[in-house]
């Protein structure tokens, strides 16, 4: 059952990066379709984490993947908006994540 | 030349991303998930940001993708130390067949 697990797994990725490379598609849609199942694997780990700070290194690195999409697609289109996007959304990942953290332990802010 | 180096990054940052998100579904343990999930940020994204600032060089896009790469370096290990320590303190068991916990031991 163990290795049954592994195997399916193993073909799963396996069939997804041959077939972004064998299809026909452009630069920026190869780019965004190794994201995609990314974001997949992160949203099963916060349906399925047994306890609460797995979930929030999920969510945390959901917030970095998205700096991601707005990296490529700045390198794809030369717009300059999705950078500013990108450091926002730095920042406010940064205190969300850190705010949680505060919140799993169970203390105040100020110590 | 410079296309060439910046798509480079771009494409080592977008490997990093997915191998990390790949350890964070596979690791038993939340502190091994840290460890693995961590290196999409230090050189995931920051490798992405880095391909920006070498495609678009010194202008308005090239600074700004710097600046970002810069600020992601220096909060992504503050926010996994915070997230390790309160999880510690929060009572969660590290995998049965971890080796030491030192931590633990000094409480």
């Amino acid at each position: 059952m163990r290795f049954l697990r592994w195997f399916l797994g193993l073909v799963i990725v396996v069939a997804v990066v041959y077939l972004n490379f064998r299809m026909e598609l452009s630069p920026m849609m190869r780019a965004i379709n190794l994201l995609i199942p990314s974001c997949f694997m992160c949203l099963w780990r916060i349906y399925k984490g047994p306890t609460p700070a797995d979930r929030i290194v999920a969510l945390d690195i959901i917030g970095i993947l998205i700096i991601g999409f707005c990296g490529i697609l700045s390198i794809f289109s030369n717009r300059v908006f999705y950078i500013e996007i990108a450091i926002a959304w730095a920042l406010q990942s940064f205190i969300a994540t850190i705010a949680l953290a505060k919140f799993l332990e169970g203390k105040d802010f100020d110590d | 030349m410079t296309e060439i180096i910046a798509y480079t990054l771009m494409g080592i940052g977008i490997l990093f991303d997915f191998i990390g998100c790949l350890g964070l579904i596979r690791l038993p343990d939340l502190y091994n998930r840290l460890h693995a999930s961590i290196k999409c940020v230090t050189f995931g994204t920051c490798g992405i940001m880095l391909g920006v600032f070498v495609k678009h060089g010194f202008s308005d896009i090239g600074i700004k993708a710097l600046v970002c790469a810069l600020f992601l370096l220096l909060t992504a290990p503050v926010s996994a130390h915070a997230i390790s320590r309160a999880a510690h303190l929060a009572g969660v068991k590290p995998w049965e067949k971890t080796v030491c916990d030192h931590y633990e031991k000094d409480k």
